[in-house]
C-alpha cells in the first residue's frame, strides 16, 4: 500500500498553499477555458493568453479543487509560462505520460503513446513536476493531476480551432 | 432474540460487525471502518450465502420453464415481490417492481408516466436537494416533452422550504422528491407534501434509496404514489432496485423497456403487453438480486427497522457533539443540527481542507468516507461549497467508527497545516 508521503510530497504542498499564478485575466484577449473533473466536482478555469508568435505571455488559474489538482495546475502555470505553444504541448505530453501507467486504459482518448518514459519526451526535464509521479500510486487520484493539463490543451485546441475558423 | 438485537430496541453493533465478512479486512493494520453507507452498503453474511445458495442449488430463468428448479426459481423471485411489499407496506405485490437500481426505477416513471401522463405545458415539483437520479431524467423529460420544472427551495440548515408549496403546487402534474437527502441528511416531510400535491390532483413520486434501508416505511402512511429505492443501500447486492406504484397508475402507464417477460403476445406487426409488475420487466430479471433483497429484507427485518433507526440516530447525535466539542469551528456541517431530523449522513467540510485530501488521509486509516459532490451538484452550488466530505452510518457502525473518523480529521491537519 502506498503512504501518503508519496502523494504528499513537500513541494506539493508548498503550491498548494502557495499557489502560482492564481487569478484572472481579461478576456478577451485571454482565452477562458473550464475543465471539471465530474468525480469529484473539481473545477479549473484557465486564463491563457497567447502572444502572436504562439508564445504563453501570460496564464492564470481559477477554481476549485484539492491539493493534487491546485498544486498540479499551479506547476503547470508556472512550467509553460514563457514557452510556445509547442514546448508547452510537448509538456503536456510528457507530464500525462507520466499520469498515464494507470489511465492508460481507462482514458478513451489519453493519447499517450504506450513506449513513452518521461526521458523520451524531447529531452525534456520536468523539474518540479516530477513531485507528482507519487501520484501515479492513487489511481483515482490522477485525474485531479491532469485536469489543469488537459484544460490547457483545450484552450491550445479551441485556440487553433478558432483561428482555422478566422 | 433476533441475532444482532441485545434487548428490546437496541442493536448490539459488536454482534451486527460478526455478521458482516468485510469488516474482518485489515488495510495497512488498520481495521476497515466503512462510513459510506450511503453510496452503498456491505453485505452480511446471509445475504451472501443465500445467492450463493440460489446459484448452487436452484438457478434457471424464471417464468420459462416447466421443470422443478425452474419452478423454484419463480417462487423463489416472486416471493420477494411479497416481502418487499410487506417491508414497505404495500397492500400488494402486484404494484412492485424489480428494476436496475433506484435509478431506473425513476427513469421507469419518468419515461412511462412523463411520456404518456404529463402534457406539455404540465409542470414537474422537484426540490433543490434531489440527488442527480431524481434530477436528470426529469431534465430530459422537459428537453423532450416541454415539461416546466420548479424546485421546492431548501434553508441554510437543509429544511425544504414549504411556505409557498400549494401556489408552487398550481399546474403540477407530478411532484418527485426525496425522503432523505444523500447530502444533508435531512428527513423531509414527505406525508405532508403528498397531502398538498394530492389536493393539487398530482400525483408524487419519492426517492427512497436513502430512507428504506434506514427507517419502517408505509406507502400508506406517506400517501405517495411512486416509490424508489436500492437493495445495495439496505444489505442487498448491486443490480436490483424497486419501483412500487399504485397499480391503477401502473395499469394506465405504457411499458418501458421492451422485449421478453413484459409481452403477453407478440406478432410480426404487433404486442400486447403483460400484466403489471411483469409489464415493466423486460428480459431476463436480476434472479439471484431478488433472492439476495429477500435475504436482507429478512435480515433488517430481524434486526427491527425500529431498532436500526434508533441505532442511527443515535450514533449520528454522537459524531454530530464530537465533532462540534473536538473540532469546534473547524468543522462545518451541513444540513439539520437537530439529529431528530436526519437520518444517519453527515457531510461536512473540514478547516480548508478539500475533502479529497481528507478522504485520502482517512483511507490510510482504514476509515471510508465519500468525498465529493454527492451526484448533487445544484445542491453543492446551493451552499457555495464544491465538495463535502461525508460520513454515513448503519447497523454495523459505532462510536469507535465515529473516533477514527475524529482522529483522521486531526492526521489531515497536520498533513495540511499551513
Amino acid at each position: 500500500m502506498a503512504g501518503l508521503e508519496d502523494l504528499y510530497r513537500e513541494i506539493i504542498l508548498d503550491h498548494y498553499r502557495s499557489p502560482r499564478n492564481r487569478g484572472e485575466l481579461p478576456s478577451p484577449p485571454a482565452r477562458r477555458v473550464e475543465g471539471f473533473n465530474p468525480l469529484c466536482g473539481d473545477e479549473v478555469v484557465l486564463y491563457v493568453d497567447i502572444d502572436p508568435s504562439g508564445r504563453v505571455a501570460d496564464i492564470k488559474v481559477a477554481g476549485q479543487g484539492c491539493s493534487i489538482s491546485q498544486s498540479s495546475a499551479s506547476m503547470m502555470t508556472a512550467a509553460v509560462k514563457g514557452r510556445t505553444e509547442a514546448e508547452a504541448r510537448d509538456l503536456i505530453r510528457a507530464f500525462k505520460a507520466m499520469m498515464s501507467i494507470h489511465e492508460r486504459g481507462l482514458d478513451a482518448n489519453g493519447d499517450a503513446p504506450d513506449d513513452v518514459s518521461m526521458p523520451a519526451v524531447a529531452g525534456l526535464d520536468l523539474g518540479e513536476l516530477e513531485a507528482l509521479r507519487g501520484v501515479v500510486k492513487f489511481p483515482v487520484r490522477i485525474k485531479c493531476a491532469t485536469l489543469s493539463w488537459n484544460t490547457l490543451a483545450q484552450a491550445f485546441d479551441e485556440a487553433g480551432a478558432g483561428a482555422a475558423a478566422d | 432474540m433476533a441475532p444482532g438485537v441485545a434487548d428490546g430496541m437496541k442493536l448490539d453493533v459488536a454482534r451486527v460487525k460478526k455478521d458482516f465478512p468485510i469488516l474482518d479486512r485489515e488495510l495497512d493494520g488498520h481495521r476497515l471502518v466503512f462510513l459510506d453507507s450511503a453510496a452503498s452498503s456491505q453485505k452480511p453474511r446471509a445475504v451472501l450465502d443465500a445467492m450463493d445458495h440460489y446459484y448452487a442449488t436452484t438457478h434457471a430463468n424464471v417464468h420459462r420453464g416447466v421443470y422443478t428448479i425452474a419452478e423454484e426459481a419463480t417462487a423463489a423471485y416472486e416471493g420477494v415481490r411479497g416481502q418487499v411489499a410487506r417491508f414497505i407496506g404495500a397492500p400488494s405485490p402486484r404494484g412492485v417492481v424489480f428494476t436496475k437500481n433506484a435509478t431506473e426505477a425513476i427513469n421507469l416513471v419518468a419515461h412511462s408516466y412523463g411520456r404518456g401522463r404529463l402534457a406539455p405545458g404540465k409542470a414537474v415539483l422537484l426540490t433543490e436537494m434531489e440527488h442527480h437520479a431524481n434530477l436528470v431524467p426529469w431534465l430530459m423529460l422537459r428537453e423532450e416533452r416541454g415539461v416546466e420544472l420548479r424546485f421546492l427551495p431548501v434553508d441554510d440548515d437543509g429544511r425544504l422550504v414549504l411556505d409557498d408549496l400549494d401556489r408552487q403546487l398550481e399546474g403540477v402534474g407530478l411532484v418527485a422528491v426525496t425522503a432523505m437527502s444523500n447530502v444533508l441528511g435531512t428527513l423531509n416531510p414527505v406525508a405532508r407534501i403528498a397531502a398538498a400535491a394530492h389536493a393539487a390532483a398530482a400525483v408524487v413520486l419519492v426517492d427512497a434509496a436513502q430512507s428504506v434501508p434506514h427507517a419502517v416505511t408505509d406507502v400508506e402512511a406517506l400517501g405517495c404514489d411512486f416509490l424508489a429505492f436500492s437493495a445495495h443501500k439496505m444489505c442487498g447486492p448491486t443490480g436490483i432496485g424497486v419501483l412500487w406504484g399504485r397499480e391503477e397508475l401502473l395499469e394506465a402507464m405504457p411499458a418501458f423497456l421492451g422485449g421478453g417477460e413484459m409481452i403477453r403476445d407478440v406478432r410480426l406487426d404487433r404486442w400486447i403487453p403483460n400484466d403489471i409488475p411483469w409489464k415493466f420487466e423486460a428480459g431476463t430479471p436480476p434472479i439471484a438480486e431478488a433472492i439476495g433483497l429477500g435475504a436482507a429484507i429478512e435480515y433488517l427485518t430481524e434486526l427491527g427497522m425500529d431498532a436500526v433507526r434508533e441505532h442511527e440516530r443515535a450514533l449520528t447525535a454522537h459524531a454530530l457533539s464530537t465533532l462540534a466539542d473536538r473540532h469546534g469551528d473547524d468543522v462545518r456541517v451541513f444540513g439539520p443540527p437537530d439529529p431528530g431530523e436526519r437520518g444517519g449522513v453527515v457531510s461536512f467540510t473540514y478547516r480548508d481542507i478539500h475533502p479529497h485530501d481528507l478522504s485520502q488521509v482517512l483511507d490510510s486509516s482504514g476509515v471510508c468516507i465519500r468525498a465529493g459532490h454527492h451526484c448533487a451538484k445544484p445542491l453543492m452550488r446551493r451552499y457555495g461549497v464544491g465538495a463535502t466530505a461525508r460520513a454515513s452510518f448503519y447497523v454495523y457502525n459505532d462510536e469507535a467508527d465515529v473516533q477514527a473518523l475524529s482522529d483522521g480529521l486531526v492526521a489531515a491537519a497536520e498533513i495540511f497545516a499551513v
